[in-house]
């Protein structure tokens, strides 16, 4: 099983880039799982066609510890097993204790086993790395397998490349490595030069550049992944096409983060230069 | 740690150069580390006007070195605010702090009868668990709070913060609020001590003393009978020295309105602005509440210690001495009289066995000073002090108030800004009146700290790291030394008697007349044991097999 999570700046695309690429590995055939990481509990909306999903957390609240896997397990489009992490309200408690908590159950309760067949498992994990409880899903190993969905804006690289900063601490206690950037496009100057250059400073590659496109949001408005909501559009087969590039990655690496200087730098070049 | 040879034991060491000690305590330290533990450890040299050099305190400890130190949770609930019994002190946070906060200082307490209130054998928690923390702590903490005032009826519940709670941002103040207009006839206040909050305990003595003053200090103005009117601040009860205090109180005439905290209640606190005086025993843990009560409402302030027979003569004479009254200080004297000479027989049995011996002291923020009165009146000198969580104004006296620089770590601290009561201010004394106690040689607001009072060459430590404690051990070989729960086992086992001055051990009371005949016995009876001596098996002084490496 490849264990694979997905970071990335907040609004930056994780969850719907997430669920379309699945609903294309999916359709190759694979046995995925997805655990969404984040308090809205939102990570599956698409893939479950909108249907609520009960948190990990909130069936341990109120179930107790007699929780069963079915309990907090739902299936979605062709076959994908779909998890909820969940977690507090804004403002109160602790998010990132939730998510460890919730990786944990998860793990007793054999959801990882061999028996499940299992090809894939997908961590989408809000936001930057803000806190412990965020990097769980890159400690100890949980995933071994990152990817950085990113775009052309200045805040977004910054924050691509402070999670690389995060994945440099964990790689060498739990083997985390970074599969590359996902360019989310926002139709910025030069976004596609820009995202390589950042790539290959970063030690790595742009995996993939998906083109901005209303189908997504049409698809999102429907509560469904464009592969299900519109198989023959164009941007489908952009999916389909990072779901195969992601199956045949091997390049895994322990990428290596600039500093701000250089990273203004290079965003000054390509920037401007358009 | 140090080997013990049974020969050494005891074995006088004469004409210890301090600053050469000083320079070997400080040898093992990386460079940077060395320079700033060189500041904190000073040779004591008193100047003809009592001037003494300056020493780096209340600064953080560094990392990797075993402090003595205790948290901010600790010295707001479980040093100042625990030993009152009749407030519901409701930690909110996992049950190891709650736990190991209780009742672990001895101290003691007697309520007024068998139906007054005490929840000091009661160990409140919220036991947060996972979900607490995940979710926020408010919920459970609320139903906490009504619980315990569904089963007591307290007048006063406290809640005090500890780690996680400041980290998931659970707001314990606003639950305070909202549970006392809930519950309409009682008072609940919260205290933000998150253990991690300050360099030592001492930040939570600050927390403590701002709420105690702003929740309840002033709540009940009712004045109560009798001519002498006073508050005994920063006494604690332990092993029952209020007791003791207390009996010279009845005993000399005056009114005890409130001690904060030892042996008191929520109600005392409440009615404490109607004394005419207010003493200070530590005067690091509560100093605070005392300068805000003269601000507030005019109270005046002098530093008194009951531990010595000579020092609770002393003190018993400067409360005469501030009322101005023939008949209290003839009572004062009568009181002297007649326990004195319990305290002469067996101080000078005592001080036969231990004249000449040696003492150090690395305990709390006014122990540490106190204690050494006790020793020097059966002859024992006290040859190296510190403390674990004092102030600049605790080591060389208030006069360096002003110079004292106000760090980050300190500014984390809540000041109160308190401004004289509209209608409750009323100054205690006029102008001449203080004026006329100088004279007397009655200071107010007045503290020498405790280096003004060791002989010079004397070495002063702050914050002392077990490694320097091994180090003093070996070097000094002192016949006692006074500490906490914490260093206590380590000292014993390099063969030196150690006594805890946190909680007395099983000891106690010390204060006052009869508690200093309490502690001469037992100081006699710790350092003329027989034991240490066979702290040795006998193999290993005389092994009946020897041998030999063969490349030896």
């Amino acid at each position: 099983m490849r264990k694979v999570a997905i970071y990335g700046k907040g609004g930056i695309g994780k969850s719907t880039t997430t669920q379309n690429t699945v609903a294309g590995l999916a359709e190759m055939g694979r046995k995925v799982m997805v655990v969404g990481c984040d308090p809205k509990a939102d990570s599956t909306r698409l893939l479950l066609g909108g249907l609520a999903q009960k948190s990990v957390l909130d069936t341990l609240r109120e179930e107790g510890e007699d929780v069963d896997l079915e309990d907090i397990r739902r299936t979605g489009f062709s076959g994908v097993v779909c998890v909820e992490s969940g977690g507090p309200e804004p403002g109160v408690g602790c998010a990132g204790r939730g998510i460890i908590t919730s990786i944990n159950l998860l793990e007793q309760l054999g959801a990882y086993a061999d028996s499940e067949h299992l090809d894939y498992a997908f961590y989408d994990v809000l936001g930057d790395v803000v806190c412990g409880g965020f990097a769980m899903p890159i400690r100890e190993g949980k995933a071994k397998e990152i990817y950085i969905v990113v775009s052309g804006e200045m805040m977004a690289m910054y924050a691509a490349n402070n999670i690389c900063k995060g994945i440099v601490k964990f790689a060498e206690a739990g083997g985390v490595r970074l599969g590359g950037l996902i360019c989310n496009s926002r139709n910025v100057d030069n976004e596609r030069e820009m995202i390589e250059a950042l790539a290959a400073k970063l030690g790595t590659q742009m995996i993939h550049f998906i083109p901005r496109e209303n189908m997504v949001q049409r698809a999102e408005i429907n509560r469904k992944t464009v592969i299900e909501y519109d198989a023959s559009h164009p941007q489908a087969d952009e999916y389909r096409t990072l779901a195969r590039k992601i199956e045949a990655n091997e390049m895994h690496v322990i990428p290596k983060p600039m500093s701000t200087d250089d990273l203004e730098k290079l965003l000054i070049e390509y920037g401007l230069a358009g | 740690m140090a080997t013990v040879n049974a020969e050494e034991l005891g074995a006088p060491v004469i004409d210890i150069n301090a600053e050469e000690v000083k320079k070997e305590l400080l040898s093992k330290y990386p460079t940077k580390v060395a320079r700033k533990r060189a500041k904190q450890i000073v040779v004591n040299e008193v100047a003809p006007d009592g001037a003494v050099p300056e020493i780096a305190v209340n600064v953080r400890t560094i990392p990797g070195i075993i402090s003595q130190r205790g948290c901010t949770y600790a010295g707001c609930k479980g040093v100042v605010l625990g030993p009152t019994r009749d407030i519901v002190n409701i930690t909110h946070g996992p049950i190891g702090c709650g736990f190991y906060s209780w009742l672990t200082r001895r101290n003691q307490t007697k309520p007024p009868g068998p139906e007054a209130h005490n929840f000091m054998t009661y160990c409140f928690s919220t036991d947060m668990q996972d979900e607490q923390i995940i979710f926020g702590g408010e919920k459970k903490l609320r139903q906490a709070i009504q619980e315990a005032y569904d089963l007591f009826h307290p007048k006063a519940i406290g809640l005090f913060a500890t780690c996680p709670v400041g980290l998931i941002g659970d707001d314990v103040h606003a639950v305070a609020r909202e549970m006392k207009e809930k519950l309409g006839d009682c008072n609940v206040f919260a205290f933000s001590c998150e253990g991690y909050k300050g360099v030592s305990q001492s930040a939570g003595h600050h927390i403590a003393n701002n709420g105690i003053f702003t929740h309840v200090v002033g709540l009940d103005d009712t004045v109560k009978e009798g001519e002498f009117k006073i508050n005994m601040l920063g006494e604690y009860n332990i092993g029952g020295d209020a007791f003791e205090i207390e009996r010279l109180f009845d005993d000399i005439g005056v009114t005890l309105i409130s001690t904060f905290s030892g042996n008191s209640s929520y109600e005392y606190f409440a009615n404490s602005h109607t004394a005419d005086l207010n003493l200070i025993m530590c005067h690091r843990s509560i100093n605070y509440v005392a300068e805000m009560m003269e601000t507030k409402f005019g109270i005046p302030w002098i530093k008194v210690n009951f531990i010595g027979a000579g020092a609770t003569a002393k003190s018993l004479r400067k409360i005469a001495g501030y009322f101005e009254n023939k008949e209290l200080s003839a009572l004062v004297e009568e009181v002297i009289a007649r326990e004195m000479p319990a305290v002469e027989k067996v101080r000078e049995e005592v001080k036969a066995n231990c004249e000449g011996k040696r003492a150090m002291l690395f305990v709390g923020g006014s122990r540490a000073h106190h204690y050494q009165e006790l020793f020097q009146e059966i002859g024992m000198e006290t040859i190296a002090a510190g403390y674990e969580f004092a102030h600049r104004d605790d080591y060389e006296g208030r006069r360096v108030l002003p110079s004292i620089k106000v760090d980050a770590d300190s500014r984390n601290i809540e000041e109160l800004h308190v401004e004289p009561d509209p209608e409750r201010y009323r100054p205690r004394l006029a102008p001449e009146g203080i004026e006329r106690l100088a004279k007397a040689g009655i200071e107010l607001s007045g503290y020498e700290g405790m280096m003004a009072e060791m002989a010079s060459g004397s070495l002063i430590i702050d914050d002392i790291s077990q490694f320097e404690t091994e180090k003093l051990i070996e070097i000094y070989r002192p016949d006692i030394i006074c500490a906490g729960i914490k260093e206590k086992y380590a000292i014993q086992k390099s063969g030196v008697p150690m006594k805890q001055l946190h909680s007395y051990d099983s000891g106690g009371p010390y204060a006052g007349f009869k508690g200093a005949i309490n502690f001469y016995r037992e100081i006699d009876r710790m350092v003329n044991s027989k034991v240490w001596k066979y702290l040795k098996a006998p193999w290993q002084e005389h092994p009946e097999l020897a041998a030999k490496y063969v490349w030896e």
